[in-house]
């Protein structure tokens, strides 16, 4: 079986669009850091779908996928390190609640 | 076309249940069965090595990290449990309805012009892509991945007695 692949730009841009407003509901209505970060998890996958589309519409795949694997790899960089600062936060305040890191120094 | 359309709505679903889950080990199950998809979707449009990084790292590592933070964060009581979810029902149920009314409306919505230039020549190897002509972008990936190993000694360092 063979998946024609569309070249319709607002097929993309409409899916793009929804995974967009899902994590960015996520990121601004929840107060659980653990959840925010799923939520910036979410954005990144609206943007890589984005990227890699736009390279199939120009006829750009290759250098689309070679800036997919740099979102990916900083995409890894920044969870591993929200998630330290989470493990860190949860020690210091016994809670995963945003509404502690109010009281934080800076 | 149908079906590359049904992976992308698979691919909202799944997203839309990693927001919608109570429980944060389904959050982050959500999130790698969106990863995953995604990566099904990417290997249809031709981009084999980006969906490859995507259900490897993303879907796997990623995955183990939030699993990880998830069960090294102490357990909640019953009572903040049944609070928690309540208060998350009742700040996410307008979401659902929200996504469908902006997939409907951005169905009917198309450009009155044609803004996607297909570029004149033909498309490089991916591998010569990245090594050739994007070695800037390696040199500073590496870098990022320096500093990501030096942000994480700092944060799990022990205090000096």
């Amino acid at each position: 079986m063979t998946i024609e692949i569309p070249q319709s730009f607002w097929l993309y841009f409409t899916f793009f669009a929804l995974l967009l407003l899902d994590g960015l509901w996520l990121m601004l209505a929840t107060r659980n850091l653990v959840r925010i970060l799923i939520g910036i998890e979410i954005l990144m996958k609206s943007v890589t779908l984005f990227l890699i589309a736009a390279g199939v519409l120009t006829g750009r795949l290759a250098l689309a996928q070679s800036l997919v694997i740099t979102v990916i790899v900083i995409e890894v960089v920044v969870v591993v390190v929200i998630a330290g600062v989470i493990l860190g936060f949860f020690r210091k305040h016994d809670s995963l609640d945003v509404g502690n890191t109010r009281d934080m120094k800076g | 076309m149908i079906w590359f359309t049904i992976l992308l709505v698979l691919l909202v679903l799944a997203a839309l249940w990693a927001s919608m889950t109570t429980a944060l080990l389904r959050a982050t199950l959500g999130l790698a069965l969106t990863s995953a998809l995604l990566s099904v979707v990417l290997f249809a449009m031709g981009a084999t090595l980006a969906a490859v990084m995507e259900l490897s790292v993303c879907a796997g590592l990623i995955s183990v990290v939030l699993v990880s933070v998830t069960s090294l964060t102490q357990p909640r009581s019953v009572k903040e449990a049944i609070a928690d979810r309540r208060s998350h029902l009742r700040r996410f149920w307008p979401l659902p309805l929200v996504l469908i009314a902006a997939g409907v409306g951005l169905s009917f919505v198309h450009a009155p012009i044609d803004i996607v230039i297909r570029l004149p020549g033909g498309d490089g190897d991916v591998r010569t892509v990245l090594w050739s002509m994007r070695q800037l972008d390696l040199f500073g990936q590496i870098l990022i991945l320096l500093a990501g190993v030096f942000g994480v000694l700092v944060l799990f360092r022990k205090e000096a007695k």
